[in-house]
């Protein structure tokens, strides 16, 4: 474990000593809990009917795929006029573009990146190499399926996807949505331990709380 | 403009070279810029230390794209390599092919075809302007210029179309293969492309115009993130930001591989080796290749082989020995080392991308006493794509 | 390249010069000599330019290769340096103070091939891993479809075809 997370006495600049565990102090340890829908499926529909409006997406590129999402900014391809935007931290996104293969090392990131998502939450897995390892299939340092790890909404296949195709995609997560099938976030509330137990079995340094959000 | 820091705080040094930063005496703090940060290329990070808002140490973390290529490549015999080679480097993957594949060609005494010369040249040209424009969308866009990157990503993917009906692929096109290329030009190609150019040409004049005349940019850009030329043989500079140090480096004049001692061409040097410089370098550069790529479309044979007599691929061997093999990415240097045991597999292959120094030890030693606010300016400004660096 | 050879060779017992190309040879180097060697072609030949430092695995003779790859830019040559270290306990004087930027191709050896290279610069930091329990994976002897195998999980269905019996069955399906 790293230095900087190990319990320390800290002296505050006022010159008082305080004790500091950085993994409870600094992260909420709570457990996700499953959002149920609301009373009136009317009501639930429309809440889906919003959400699948505005797809804010975290522009965290994982892997090559991230290349293919520049040209989706800008006027050519012009993905804002689905709704779809692009947000450089967690907080404001809610939806996790995993572009492409994840290195351990990455994975490590994108759990954590997840995690401090906001509700609703959806992800997305980009090119074969989230599907099944792709051209890394026999590689030691990248994951074989996405979905061990974080659960998928949707996958888009191509190696990589072309931007047409990312927009069909979106459009299809959009359904998904819609119809109240993206249920990507709940299921990671309901298999936690699944997750963590696959989760850490590829990390070998664990060094942040089970949920850190 | 003569503004000193304040600099008693800061941290001195040990006696082995380190500095001594005690982090909880509160004067310190420590920040993560990336892998998820706007401010990065790519997915690397820095760690940065910082007193008020200077940089003390920074420190780059990569490793966040690994996938072991040259332990792949290891079990993969020498027609199976050729395609994943290109997913090294994503921004400009022909570089890899070309490299790769001569290579192969190198220690298996092949030689390709002239034609087939003219045609990896032609396409590596194209890829160091699509790379060249998305490197000036992102200088530009480190400094809050957002405008640039719209434009210079609008005809990046102009010349992505031209590499769509070259090679049937937008990024990764997998067209150059040890003993030649795949396929020759399509008909009216030349008519496009010459379409294309003259739309980047007028783009880079927009681009000028905005950002390398504009008084934000120069004033946050000139004299800033300065490399001495005496550090250009420590610490293994090359390519442009060796070029924008006033010293002519470029792999295509020194060592000319390819159809490049048919061309006419000089490397384009700056001479105050700032950011601004070395952005001046590139879009130079770019302009270059534009010309380089009419010169190769004027003079280029259009019949002929486009690939040499090959022995069958499935029974490929190749003798003992050892070779490396280089070209002039738009970053530096690019280059193979490729060892063979006499089997029908590489031993050894090792890739030198030109980031893997530039953003490693340079990058560690620039970065120091450079104000937060410019560090992605400057990562920028060495352009580096950490997957070259971590393979 | 020939005559740089013969000038080397009165002043260091260098093995056989190996012409790959007419700009690009390779040389044998005792290791105890690289440092003057290096610090000799660099100073007094134009090597300046240290292009790549890395290793190869010669499992089979027990022994690592190390290649260090000069370039002189006036002259338009390459040179390689090769140095054999046993493979048990391998371990090199670090050239870092040379050329700084070969810290980082230290670190990556050591990681990557558990070459050891006491002195250099954050030399045991993680440079590209992040948490590896097992042996070096640039290593020979690592098999990385079985490192692969047993860490993940494997989506059914992917079928693999080693490349030259798949074609026989496809060309002669009787079995000639």
């Amino acid at each position: 474990m790293k230095e900087e997370l190990l319990k320390r006495v800290v002296k505050g600049p006022d010159g008082v000593e305080f004790e500091v565990e950085p993994l409870r102090d600094y992260y909420c340890e709570a457990p996700p809990a499953v959002h149920p829908p609301v009373y009136a499926k009317i009501v639930e529909d429309l809440f889906n009917w919003a959400r699948s409006q505005s797809i804010w997406i975290l522009g965290f590129g994982t892997g090559c795929g991230a290349i293919e999402m520049r040209p989706l900014m800008t006027p050519r391809f012009d993905a804002y006029r689905y709704g779809i935007q692009w947000r450089p931290t967690p907080r404001q996104a809610n939806l996790l573009v995993i572009s492409g293969y994840l290195s351990v090392k990455t994975l490590k990131r994108a759990i954590r990146a997840y995690e401090q998502m906001q509700n609703p939450k959806y992800v997305v897995g980009l090119g074969s190499c989230t599907i099944n390892g792709g051209m890394y299939w026999d590689s030691y340092n990248t994951i074989k399926r996405l979905d061990d790890y974080l659960p998928v909404d949707l996958y888009i296949t191509g190696c990589m996807p072309r931007p047409e195709a990312l927009l069909a995609g979106f459009e299809d997560l959009k359904k998904l949505i819609r119809a109240g099938k993206a249920e990507g976030a709940n299921q990671y509330a309901e298999n936690f331990d699944w997750y963590k137990t696959n989760q850490k079995r590829v990390i070998h340094d664990w060094d942040m709380p089970d949920y850190n959000w | 403009m003569n503004y000193t820091p304040d600099r008693s705080q800061y941290p001195s040094k040990k006696a082995d070279g380190t500095l001594d930063i005690d982090l909880t005496s509160g004067k310190y703090l420590k920040l993560w810029q990336g892998p998820n940060h706007p401010g990065i290329t790519g997915n690397m990070s820095v760690e940065l230390t910082v007193c008020g808002d200077e940089v003390v140490e920074g420190k780059t973390h990569v490793g966040y794209l690994h996938r072991g290529f040259e332990k792949l490549m290891e079990r993969r015999t020498f027609i199976q390599c050729f395609p994943i080679v290109c997913r090294i480097c994503v921004p400009e993957p022909d570089f890899n092919e070309y490299c790769y594949a001569a290579a192969v060609e190198d220690l298996a005494g092949v030689k390709s075809p002239e034609r087939a010369d003219w045609m990896r040249a032609l396409i590596l040209e194209m890829g160091r302007i699509n790379s060249y424009l998305m490197y000036l969308g992102g200088q530009a866009g480190a400094l809050g210029l957002g405008v640039v990157g719209q434009w210079t990503t609008y005809v990046r993917d102009l010349m992505l179309d031209r590499f769509e009906e070259m090679t049937g692929a937008r990024i990764y096109h997998m067209f150059i293969l040890p003993g030649g290329v795949r396929d020759g030009l399509p008909e009216g190609f030349d008519k496009r492309m010459e379409e294309t150019l003259r739309e980047i040409e007028s783009t880079m004049k927009d681009v000028h115009d905005v950002m390398f005349r504009n008084a934000v940019f120069k004033k946050r850009t000139v004299g800033q993130g300065v490399i001495d030329p005496a550090w250009l043989d420590q610490y293994g500079i090359t390519g442009p930001n060796a070029r924008a140090a006033g010293v002519p480096k470029d792999v295509r004049r020194d060592h000319p591989y390819l159809v490049y001692d048919q061309l006419d061409f000089e490397p384009v040097i700056g001479h105050d080796s700032d950011i601004y410089t070395r952005s001046d370098v590139r879009r130079r550069d770019l302009l270059m290749s534009v010309d380089l790529i009419r010169q190769i479309l004027a003079k280029m044979p259009r019949s002929g082989p486009l690939m040499a007599e090959m022995p069958s691929m499935l029974h490929w061997k190749i003798p003992r020995g050892e070779t490396y093999v280089r070209g002039e990415c738009s970053r530096g240097e690019y280059g193979y080392y490729l060892v063979t045991d006499g089997s029908g597999y590489p031993r050894r292959v090792n890739v030198r991308g030109p980031s893997y120094t530039h953003a490693m030890t340079l990058l560690e030693r620039m970065i120091v006493n450079i104000n937060i606010s410019d560090v992605a300016a400057l990562m920028v400004s060495l352009h580096t794509y950490p997957p070259e660096i971590e393979r | 390249m020939r005559e740089l050879h013969t000038r080397l060779k009165q002043l260091f017992p260098l093995g056989e010069l190996t012409e790959q190309r007419p700009d690009l040879a390779f040389v044998t180097v005792p290791a105890a000599f690289l440092r003057p060697t290096l610090l000799h072609l660099r100073d007094r030949e134009g090597f300046t330019h240290l292009v790549l430092l890395t290793a190869v695995d010669w499992l089979e003779e027990g022994q690592f290769q190390l290649t260090y790859l000069l370039t002189n830019r006036h002259a338009a040559t390459t040179l390689g340096l090769r140095v054999m270290l046993p493979r048990e306990d391998a371990r090199m004087e670090s050239i870092h103070e040379v050329w700084p930027t070969a810290a980082t191709y230290q670190r990556e050896l050591r990681e990557m091939f558990g070459i050891d290279f006491p002195g250099s610069p954050r030399l045991h930091e993680e440079f590209i891993l992040e948490g590896w329990n097992d042996i070096p994976p640039y290593r020979r002897d690592f098999d990385t479809l079985k490192y692969a195998r047993e860490s993940y999980n494997e989506r059914p269905g992917r079928e693999t075809h080693d490349p030259a019996t798949h074609m026989k069955q496809k060309l002669y399906p009787g079995g000639a």
